[in-house]
């Protein structure tokens, strides 16, 4: 094979060749010959290579210099100057030539990334999970040596207390506190857990810790371990995470290899151990309760507090439970101090917040901010507003146990206790944006429906108390309520509230008081008019074909599931309502426009 | 692990093999998001394109979850300069390019970067 000095790609796609690509090739063919270089050059012709707007396009290999609008005039010039030279013909360089420094090329210039501040995160999408090396190579493991050889179990409790952290699961009670209070608790043998029971509908924040930086809640359960004198941890994470799992495990046995786990680590005579739990996906074993009643392999269930887990907890001993994103701070506040930490976020909420933002929001994902950021940072800033013009209704914050704010209150700065006098609260993490599209009832009937599926049975108040509140908003919702309906629904939340067991019973009322408390209008509209003014409840809906804009087309009796509509030519169709089963099929596929929602 | 110098020089090593060794690296979002919007192709495309072409100076290598989870999957592309290229929406045809084009060629591919996808409508 002949090994050529340059080789000249001359595009022979249609847009290319229809502005002359052709004979540009043949000019070059030409021209090399000439000049006696077919020993030292090849001419090819390439496929697209998409940069139509600017052909005829020619590329010059080794340096890959793209000429762009090439004529045929410009060949010679090419030859002679580029070619025989070696200089580049600038003029005829095309946009994608431009300034490089003006383009937006890498994550961190986005403005989703760059309000964030990444404390949980630092090593997500940095380092490669399954290797110890790039964590130890980002500071990796040095709090726990830092811990193990330099500070008493005091300092370290005391470090995390003065950081003010706030356990990240959902009920904000402070850490350290937490860590004080079990290392106080008498027990021949003491246990530390992490909570990786992630169920939220839309949260996976920990699962993106666990998937993206184990080695941090490993090396944190250990700190955490000498902090409360344990030498045994658990993890409980979702069988639903085989990921994460895997991660975990491949972490767990590099962290035994190096002797990061085990006897004897960093020659100090502090022994830890850690062993994985899975769950099978109930809802309630992200109740610390049952949590630890499901590792110990009984069936997940909770018990009533007190005693508090940090005075009896896993099999009766005392012991120490923290959320997965709790813990992957840890390491940062030891290394970095609790003056760095406490600097961040609001005056009584430190740190930052990881949340999963989903829902009608241009930029989805993983975000970390300082606590005390507004929601309305997030919603515009961060997720780049609402799609398709719509208007921002509501955030419902702390998925089913959580409530929503409203836009009226969109300035809100985010921390445990503003959401807390608005109804919500911070929650694990799921931050769900809502538009204008959403029913705010709608919205309350989807968590109920899942508290009331995923309740345990233990007590009857959220037993019995989520299924009757389900009932009274499925009769709403089917235009079927009536004005008591919204009393009862009130008492019985506020009941449930202060009579259910465990957290999943006592929070279930809350998404049905917080949009209760802002869109009482809504509910009214349901039971009063019997319209649903977003247009979400099928009961309460119709869609209709406008007469006017109908060309007859046909193309929505076509599509109908339900074979509903008719018409004829020159006869606007018609729905038969009887039948229609409000899929909307034909309102998407109407290329007139001419039919619509009638609320 | 007995002694925090034995940490230390894990660390320097780590370091050294990641930012010093004079080539790429090449990250791929390979949490369950960014796989199950197809990063697996994507990695397995870029391991066989480097493979072929022998290229030695490449440090191919999964990552967690980036966070823009409507850009997955997403590959980061260092250059041996520190520089950092984030490419969203990669399937295996533009994991091949980025290899040819960027890697080998040293020129970004502009039309897949983050910049570019955000600045497409939806």
């Amino acid at each position: 094979m002949n090994i050529y000095r340059a080789h000249i790609l001359v595009c022979n796609g249609e847009k290319c060749n229809s502005q002359n690509a052709q004979a540009i090739y043949d000019e070059f063919k030409t021209q090399i010959k000439k000049n006696k270089l077919e020993e030292e050059l090849t001419v090819v012709q390439t496929g697209c290579i998409d940069q139509c707007s600017q052909g005829p396009v020619v590329i010059i290999y080794p340096s890959g210099v793209i000429y762009t609008m090439v004529r045929i005039e410009d060949v010679t010039e090419i030859v002679t100057e580029h070619i025989i030279r070696g200089n580049v013909v600038n003029r005829l360089l095309g946009g994608e030539n431009i300034n490089l420094d003006s383009v937006i090329k890498s994550l961190d210039q986005v403005d989703f990334f760059k309000r964030q501040v990444r404390i949980a995160l630092r090593n997500c999408g940095v380092i490669n999970p399954e290797s110890i090396e790039e964590y130890i190579a980002y500071d990796g493991y040095q709090a726990l040596a830092k811990v193990l050889t330099g500070m008493t179990p005091e300092q370290v409790i005391e470090v995390v207390k003065e950081s003010g952290l706030r356990g990240r699961g959902g009920a904000g009670f402070p850490t350290g506190v937490k860590w004080e209070f079990t290392a106080r608790a008498k027990g021949d043998q003491k246990y530390v857990c992490c909570n990786a029971d992630e169920g939220d509908p839309g949260a996976f924040m920990d699962r993106s810790i666990l998937e993206g930086d184990p080695h941090s809640v490993i090396e944190a359960m250990t700190i955490a371990g000498f902090a409360v004198d344990s030498n045994q941890g658990y993890i409980y994470v979702r069988a639903e995470y085989p990921i994460a799992v895997k991660r975990l495990n491949i972490a767990i046995a590099q962290a035994k290899e190096h002797g990061l786990l085990g006897k004897d680590i960093f020659g100090t005579g502090f022994n830890f151990d850690l062993e994985i739990r899975l769950g099978a996906g109930a809802f309630v074993c992200g109740e610390e309760t049952a949590l630890m009643t499901s590792i110990e392999g009984k069936r997940g269930e909770p018990r009533p507090r007190p005693p508090f887990p940090a005075v009896k907890g896993l099999w009766q001993k005392p012991t120490l439970l923290n959320n997965v994103e709790s813990y992957a701070n840890i390491p940062a506040i030891i290394l970095k101090g609790a003056q760095w930490f406490s600097s961040i976020g609001s005056e009584k909420s430190k740190g930052t917040k990881v949340f999963a933002v989903g829902g009608k929001i241009q930029n989805t994902g993983l975000v970390e901010i300082p606590i005390g950021t507004t929601l309305r940072e997030v919603v515009y800033e961060i997720g780049g507003g609402i799609p398709n013009g719509k208007e921002f209704k509501a955030a419902q914050i702390g998925g089913p146990s959580g409530g929503c704010i409203p836009a009226s209150h969109v300035d809100v700065a985010i921390d445990y206790n503003s959401l807390v006098q608005l109804g919500a609260m911070m929650g694990s993490g799921g931050l769900i944006i809502m538009d204008e599209d959403t029913c705010m009832v709608d919205l309350a009937k989807f968590f109920l429906e899942f508290t009331a599926d995923e309740s345990c049975g233990k007590c009857p108040p959220c037993r019995i108390g989520t299924k009757r509140m389900l009932e009274i908003l499925q009769r709403i919702t089917d235009g079927k309520g009536t004005a008591e309906d919204i009393d009862k629904l009130e008492i019985l939340a506020k009941n449930i509230r202060v009579s259910a067991l465990c957290g999943l019973g006592q929070s279930a009322p809350n998404p049905i008081l917080s949009t209760l408390r802002y869109f009482r209008n809504e509910y009214m509209a349901h039971i009063q008019d019997k319209k649903c003014l977003a247009g979400v409840c099928k009961s309460l809906m119709q869609y209709v074909i406008n007469a006017e804009a109908c060309r007859s087309c046909g193309i929505c009796s076509r599509v109908c599931p339900a074979g509903c509509i008719k018409g004829e030519k020159n006869v606007p169709y018609v729905i038969d309502q009887t039948k229609c089963i409000k899929c909307g099929a034909c309102m998407e596929k109407c290329p007139f426009k001419a039919i619509y929602k009638n609320a | 692990m007995k002694s925090i110098a034995e940490l230390n020089q894990i660390k320097k090593d780590a370091l050294a093999r990641i930012s010093g060794n004079n080539g790429f690296r090449v990250m791929v979002g390979m949490a369950t998001c960014g796989i199950a919007a197809g990063a697996k192709p994507v990695f397995n495309t870029l391991a066989e394109e480097i493979k072929q072409r022998e290229l030695s100076n490449v440090d191919l290598t999964i990552t967690g979850c980036i966070g823009s989870c409507r850009l997955e999957p997403l590959v980061e592309v260092i250059d041996p300069l520190g520089r950092r290229v984030t490419y969203a929406k990669v399937d295996p045809q533009k994991a091949a390019r980025i290899v040819a084009e960027h890697i080998v060629n040293g020129r970004i591919c502009l039309d897949y970067t983050i910049g570019a996808a955000l600045s497409a409508p939806n």
